[in-house]
């Protein structure tokens, strides 16, 4: 019998994959933006409804139990506790690891760019990353545009007020037919988001999407417009989510209630319960500076960067042949 | 009831959808990076022939459809009806000009076709992927032509009309890749 041993990924687009990260480092570099490595194998994990961890087990030679650890799904909250201990502008290039998730825009192991910028809200984190992509990517200056102008121009409706019955039966009006989804308005603004949204935006150049439904701010700061929204923003290039960032939520007390109630939301409903990351949580009391962060899958970036439709396709080994 | 969940669904699978039964084209998992995981499974209904696609939800179920593929000789046709004969059982299968679809121009009497059968019942024919028919009609080809290049149409036996190379001459027999429609060479009959 044969076994395929073979990379997924041509030599040449390993160098040029090499190049690409090369390039961000020095882009970092040159603004003083500190380097930095945290754990990926950590004691606690997220509590988000749709990230699920990789559970590793670990045990002290000796002892007789073993503890689950978690393979970080983002290197988000170990990063912000450099952050609460004074380490001002850092970014990681980093793998992480999320549980059940395959496709051709996934791998359970991937790489993530993530970087905090301390006196940024998130437009001028967004105008960073947008030149960075002009640097890394040489495309055009991206398009930025709010939610509410976005969900008007492609679904007509606005999707801070919309109930969850209204964005349902704009749905069934597109749709001959409905998955079983959970009747939530997040799962029904997912819905109409990844059909009739995503795949036409930044088919041109980069397209900044900013200024979530609160029901969506996962870390993010909200503001008390009117309607509330969430100051949070995502980076969409050819169809493709390459980026997710935050005016990070710096209210402990906050923080910890959004947690609480997912957790909450995850023992009603049967999905694994994780423990809270509390050093994260006691960071957050000490006290973070006013900040931005943001991750950008780079597999997807190299991916797009070099005109390929899979990220097996830019992977030394992609977990089919890993 | 078999069932496949949306992570076991690859191409060439046969669900049921809405009571027919389909065959998988695609499977693509789409997943916001903060939300809701679907599968956008596309399929052609095997009744029908219409491709479909719809979103489920990773993780749902979907109805497995009972179609296999067996091995049958076209018998006759009685003006209506095309009926095949499985070799080993001497099982007969009767199937309309529709079910017959495209491979009806490539089949004559007596050739071995695949029947593609749902619950016992012949849903599709495929043709063998070569075939040596008679030509029944083509224009006379110009003297001295042996290169191949060019050619010209040619209506066979079973009412396909391929392009054959112009030395290829009426009466005679050719080999035909039946899933290209291409000619291949010539052949004894």
């Amino acid at each position: 019998m044969t076994v395929a041993w073979q990379p997924t990924a041509s030599i040449e687009t390993l160098r040029r994959r090499a190049d690409i990260i090369g390039r961000i480092r020095t882009f970092f570099a040159e603004r003083n933006v500190l380097e930095v490595e945290t754990p990926i194998l950590s004691h606690a994990t997220v509590t988000d409804l749709h990230i699920q961890s990789i559970e590793a087990p670990f045990k002290e030679r000796g002892a007789t139990q073993e503890e689950i650890c978690y393979l970080q799904t983002s290197p988000e909250y170990a990063m912000k506790r450099l952050l609460a201990a004074g380490a001002g502008s850092i970014f990681q290039i980093t793998k992480s690891f999320r549980q059940g998730d395959i496709g051709r825009l996934h791998n359970p192991e991937f790489s993530l760019l993530e970087w905090y910028r301390p006196g940024f809200d998130h437009h001028a984190l967004m105008d960073e990353l947008d030149e960075l992509l002009q640097v890394v990517l040489e495309v055009s200056p991206a398009t930025r545009r709010s939610a509410t102008q976005v969900y008007q121009d492609y679904v007509g409706l606005n999707p801070h007020t919309a109930t969850t019955e209204e964005l349902k039966i704009c749905a069934e009006q597109r749709m001959s037919w409905l998955p079983d989804i959970p009747y939530e308005k997040n799962t029904y603004l997912d819905l109409l988001f990844t059909h009739f949204i995503e795949p036409y935006l930044g088919q041109e150049a980069p397209f900044l999407l900013y200024d979530f439904p609160i029901s969506q701010a996962a870390l993010a700061k909200i503001r008390l417009d009117n309607p509330p929204v969430a100051s949070r923003f995502e980076m969409y290039f050819k169809g493709v989510e390459l980026a997710n960032g935050f005016h990070e939520l710096q209210d402990a007390t906050e923080q910890r209630k959004r947690f609480e109630k997912e957790l909450i939301y995850r023992k009603k409903n049967s999905m694994s319960l994780v423990p809270l990351d509390e050093r994260f949580l006691a960071a957050l009391e000490y006290g973070i500076p006013d900040c931005a962060g943001v991750a950008v899958g780079i597999d997807r970036l190299i991916m797009l960067a070099l005109g390929d439709k899979d990220i097996a396709s830019i992977m030394s080994f992609s977990f089919s042949g890993a | 009831m078999a069932v496949y969940t949306t992570n076991e669904i690859r191409g060439g699978m046969k669900i049921i959808v809405d009571n027919d039964p389909c065959v998988i084209l695609d499977n693509e998992f789409v997943k916001p990076g903060k939300g809701q995981a679907f599968n956008r499974i596309k399929y052609r209904n095997l009744k029908t022939g219409r491709v479909v696609e719809r979103t489920y939800k990773s993780g749902e179920s979907l109805e497995a459809a009972d179609v296999v593929e067996v091995e049958a000789q076209y018998l006759y046709n009685d003006g209506t009806h095309y009926h095949f004969m499985v070799q080993d059982t001497f099982e007969q299968f009767v199937m309309t000009d529709t079910e017959v679809g495209e491979a009806k121009q490539w089949i004559k009497e007596q050739a071995i076709c695949m029947l593609m059968l749902w619950n016992g019942m012949p849903l599709g024919v495929t043709p063998p992927n070569f075939v040596v028919l008679k030509i029944v009609e083509t224009d006379p080809g110009v003297r001295g032509d042996t290169s191949g290049g060019g050619g010209k149409p040619a209506k066979l036996e079973t009412g396909a009309v391929v392009r054959v190379p112009l030395f290829v001459q009426q009466d005679e027999f050719i080999k035909v890749d039946t899933r290209t429609g291409v000619y291949v060479a010539r052949a004894k009959e």
